[in-house]
């Protein structure tokens, strides 16, 4: 081939690729880099935040939580519940469509459902008082309850996985441990399986047949209208990298910019900063309550009458001040539950005399205390460090046990004893959103065995939470709080290391961008 | 010859049989759970267990092993366990961006590293020479992230003359697919124009100084003719040998690379993999590396016959 031959290939070869720029440059694409990778999409099966998020776009739920963390109607039109709260009645909205043309009915609802109780925590509860589940008629389905269960909205509307969303019958009868194998929903967005590139690009086309409620949108409530035709999340594992590809314009809006870069960020003309969820995070400190010394509530009080939020926030945040809060709850900052009722164990001044006396009145005596510590994740290193060091000038003699998430995720579940492939302790750190509630803070159940990682036992926790799930009206509820924060507290099942926020960044050409614990693309729109 | 051949690929077989028992008994023995990863922070042990069963991943190792193997006998790979989607096509999508990476990589540094190399063996000694040295010493030290660092500032920030991150197909043009390509390929190809030109100016200073180099230049043959005609043929055996070796730099280098410059191929596959404990996934691809790098060392033989006509198998 001759040189002018091989130019005017390479030039032909960029004429015949520019009309599919051209395409691409028409629609109206909306490039966004989630917080991590994206390996399936099943809002049962998989319990990841970005999974969760992803699911939004293509499920929709019978209820959605508003900014108030109020349950409101979104695929249902309203209920009907009976005065001794045991029948609940509810019918569909009129004209709901799943993405393969097939219309909503109260059957799907019903399959959707069982699959979803048998995951979902809240879910196993309410099922626990259920009688039955059944389908009136294509558009109304009811509960019938054996006792009342008042959080009934909360359970349907609430985003924390595992999700209660709406799928087709013959997608929802899949067993609950097994992934779905189409992705049919009746969100807004359809889920374009043939352009899904896992862990680099996901894509989603505007769904035509969704018919958004008229209401504004607030959160999962409200209108869920779509202004982009495309929604393409680029998986971008480099934070510098995804920095710089915001910088450059060839992505628009980066759901979790590291710390680090938000200074660079700012200084960047064409792009935006703020705050992504004013629910922010929970660090905690987890222990294994199977094992000395952490077995014994003396142990777990002397770290806690030590620990520094303030050192473990800026392990987390850095300086940035503005990102971090003490939070002596084991609710959320600025929740209507949050409460400092009990919390004096995480205030004032920090006794190393007194905490060592009391260690040592749990009966320890120098034996290896095995932290798990995931090294891969900047928050969980950064609190780990600052609490090996608290441990050892409380005199404790930690095996830092440096390892990556994955590991820390098996290793955590092993109830063998700590010198044989278990543990003592770990960092960790769970959305605000998930702690602004006793049915979703999964650290705060201490039924034993079936509590989370550590197997708290507590009848006293327990039964304030089942007492929360009775509660009939907020200040009951404000009411069982204050004593669960007191109880909590007390008997340690965790202790919140603080509370601290993360930002989000966006091309300054982009409108709508909400504060919210997830993303929200309706109502993002450009110019 | 091809007798040689075929003996070489059924010497392949029983090489992959130990890569993949290798490669299974790994990770049975790494630590880490993908169920515990599936069923997340809500999930109760006995959740975990529930998908541990539901996945196979119960069973004893023999028994894994037994169906994997077979399985792979009948070209099947397997089912990712996240994605649910097959090994084979999740590599499918994955390979063009790491071969068009590692080819473009290849090229280039061949290009740039044995002319390089052989120009500083006829200046050995000179300010050239040391150039060169001090290059690829550069090349070969500095780590692969902070070079793609520097030339994405440089060459897309700045100056933006290239996209920072990203891949486009070839069938999406020419321009476009080369034009993503050029920061990683230079990125990757530090470290490996580094290693063959070392080589490479190695090689030539020994043959440089051989009889029938002297007898060449006393007949009156040019410095190019020597250099290129008479030297580097002759120098060319142990060049090949450190460019097929240069493949696992390759293939360890575009992990990084990938992961800099965001592209979706085999390396951040294999990472992404390993993260999760997606084991279907790491076997398979690991199964594919051995399997090329098999396939490039029986390659690099053969081209052996090709420089020197004295060796014969």
């Amino acid at each position: 081939m001759q040189r002018r031959d091989f130019l005017k290939a390479a030039a032909g070869a960029g004429v015949l690729a520019a009309p599919r720029l051209a395409g691409a440059a028409g629609a109206r694409v909306l490039r966004f880099v989630p917080q991590a990778n994206f390996a399936n999409l099943d809002p049962v099966w998989g319990t990841q935040y970005v999974v969760r998020n992803a699911s939004l776009l293509v499920w929709d739920t019978l209820y959605g939580l508003d900014s108030g963390l109020v349950p409101r109607p979104q695929m249902c039109e309203g209920h009907e519940r009976s005065d001794d709260g045991l029948r609940w009645d509810f019918r569909l909205r009129a004209g709901l469509r799943f993405h393969d043309g097939e219309p909503v009915r109260a059957r799907d609802v019903v399959a959707s459902l069982d699959r979803w109780m048998a995951r979902d925590a809240m879910g196993q509860v309410l099922k626990s008082r259920l009688d039955a589940l059944e389908a009136l008629d294509d558009g109304r389905f009811r509960f019938r309850l054996r006792a009342p269960f008042p959080k009934l909205l909360l359970a349907l509307a609430k985003p924390m996985p595992n999700l209660a969303a709406i799928m087709p019958e013959r997608v929802a009868a899949t067993d609950p441990f097994k992934q779905i194998g189409e992705y049919i929903g009746s969100g807004p967005m359809v889920f374009r399986r043939d352009e899904w590139v896992p862990g680099s690009r996901v894509v989603f086309a505007r769904f035509d047949g969704y018919v958004p409620r008229p209401e504004p949108s607030d959160w999962l409530a409200g209108g869920k209208r779509m202004l982009f035709d495309r929604i393409e999340w680029q998986i971008i594992p480099d934070p510098g990298t995804a920095a710089a590809a915001l910088q450059n314009g060839e992505v628009d809006w980066w759901e979790t910019p590291i710390p680090d870069l938000v200074p660079l960020l700012r200084q960047s003309p064409g792009v935006r900063v703020d705050i992504a969820d004013p629910l922010g995070n929970v660090g905690l400190l987890r222990f294994n309550q199977l094992y000395p010394p952490f077995n014994d509530v003396r142990a777990r009080q002397a770290v806690a009458m030590v620990m520094n939020q303030a050192d473990e926030m800026h392990a987390v945040v850095g300086s940035d001040d503005a990102l971090w809060r003490a939070m002596p709850s084991v609710f959320t900052p600025g929740t209507p539950l949050y409460t400092e009722a009990g919390g004096e164990i995480l205030k004032g001044p920090r006794d190393y005399t007194a905490a060592k006396a009391r260690l040592a009145a749990a009966g320890y005596n120098g034996e290896k205390v095995v932290m798990l510590v995931a090294t891969d994740l900047a928050i969980t290193k950064g609190q780990s460090d600052v609490t090996a060091d608290i441990l050892t000038r409380l005199g404790m003699n930690v095996d830092y046990v440096a390892t990556d998430w994955g590991t820390v995720g098996a290793r955590r579940a092993k109830q063998d004893p700590p010198a044989k492939g278990g543990w003592n302790i770990f960092h960790t750190w769970l959305a605000g959103l998930d702690c602004a509630l006793p049915a979703t803070n999964i650290a705060l159940r201490a039924n034993g065995p079936k509590a989370w990682f550590g197997w708290p036992n507590s009848e006293e926790i327990q039964g304030l939470i089942t007492r929360w799930y009775d509660a009939p009206d907020a200040g009951a509820e404000h009411e069982v709080a204050a004593a669960l924060n007191r109880a909590a507290l007390d008997f340690l099942p965790y202790v919140p290391t603080g509370f601290f926020l993360g930002y989000q960044a966006w091309r300054a050409d982009l409108t709508g961008i909400v504060k919210a614990p997830f993303p929200v693309f309706w109502g993002v729109g450009r110019g | 010859m091809l007798g040689y051949i075929v003996r070489r690929v059924l010497v392949t077989i029983p090489v992959m049989g130990v890569v993949a028992l290798f490669v299974f008994s790994l990770l049975y023995l790494a630590p880490g759970d993908p169920a515990a990863i599936i069923a997340g922070d809500q999930a109760s042990p006995e959740q975990i267990a529930l998908i541990r069963a539901s996945l196979g991943l119960d069973q004893p190792f023999l028994v894994r092993f037994g169906g994997w193997a077979w399985r792979i006998a009948h070209g099947d790979l397997g089912t990712s366990i996240f994605t649910n989607l097959p090994v084979a096509h999740m590599i499918a999508q994955r390979i063009e961006p790491t071969l068009s990476l590692m080819l473009l990589t290849l090229v280039v540094s061949l290009l740039i590293a044995v002319p390089l190399g052989v120009l500083a063996a006829a200046r050995q000694g000179t300010a050239v020479d040391r150039a060169v040295m001090l290059f690829a010493v550069l090349g070969f030290s500095t780590p692969v992230f902070v070079i793609g660092y520097l030339l994405a500032y440089v060459f897309a920030l700045r100056l933006d003359w290239f996209p920072v991150q990203g891949y486009m197909p070839l069938a999406g043009g020419f321009w476009p697919f080369l034009r993503a390509l050029i920061l990683p390929a230079a990125t990757l190809g530090g470290i490996y124009i580094a290693l063959i030109a070392r080589i490479t100016r190695a090689s030539m200073l020994e043959v440089l100084s051989q009889d029938y180099i002297r007898t060449a230049r006393a007949k009156g043959l040019g410095q190019r003719g020597v250099l290129f005609v008479h030297a580097l043929k002759n120098a060319a055996v142990p060049i090949v040998t450190v460019v097929g070796l240069g493949v696992a730099l390759l293939i360890g280098g575009a992990v990084v690379t990938e992961s800099v410059f965001a592209i979706p191929g085999l390396g951040r596959l294999t990472v992404d993999a390993i993260l999760r404990r997606d084991y279907p996934v790491i076997q398979g691809v690991v199964l594919l590396f051995s399997f090329a790098y098999v396939v490039i060392n029986l390659l690099v033989d053969l081209l052996y016959t090709l420089f020197d006509p004295r060796i014969r198998y």
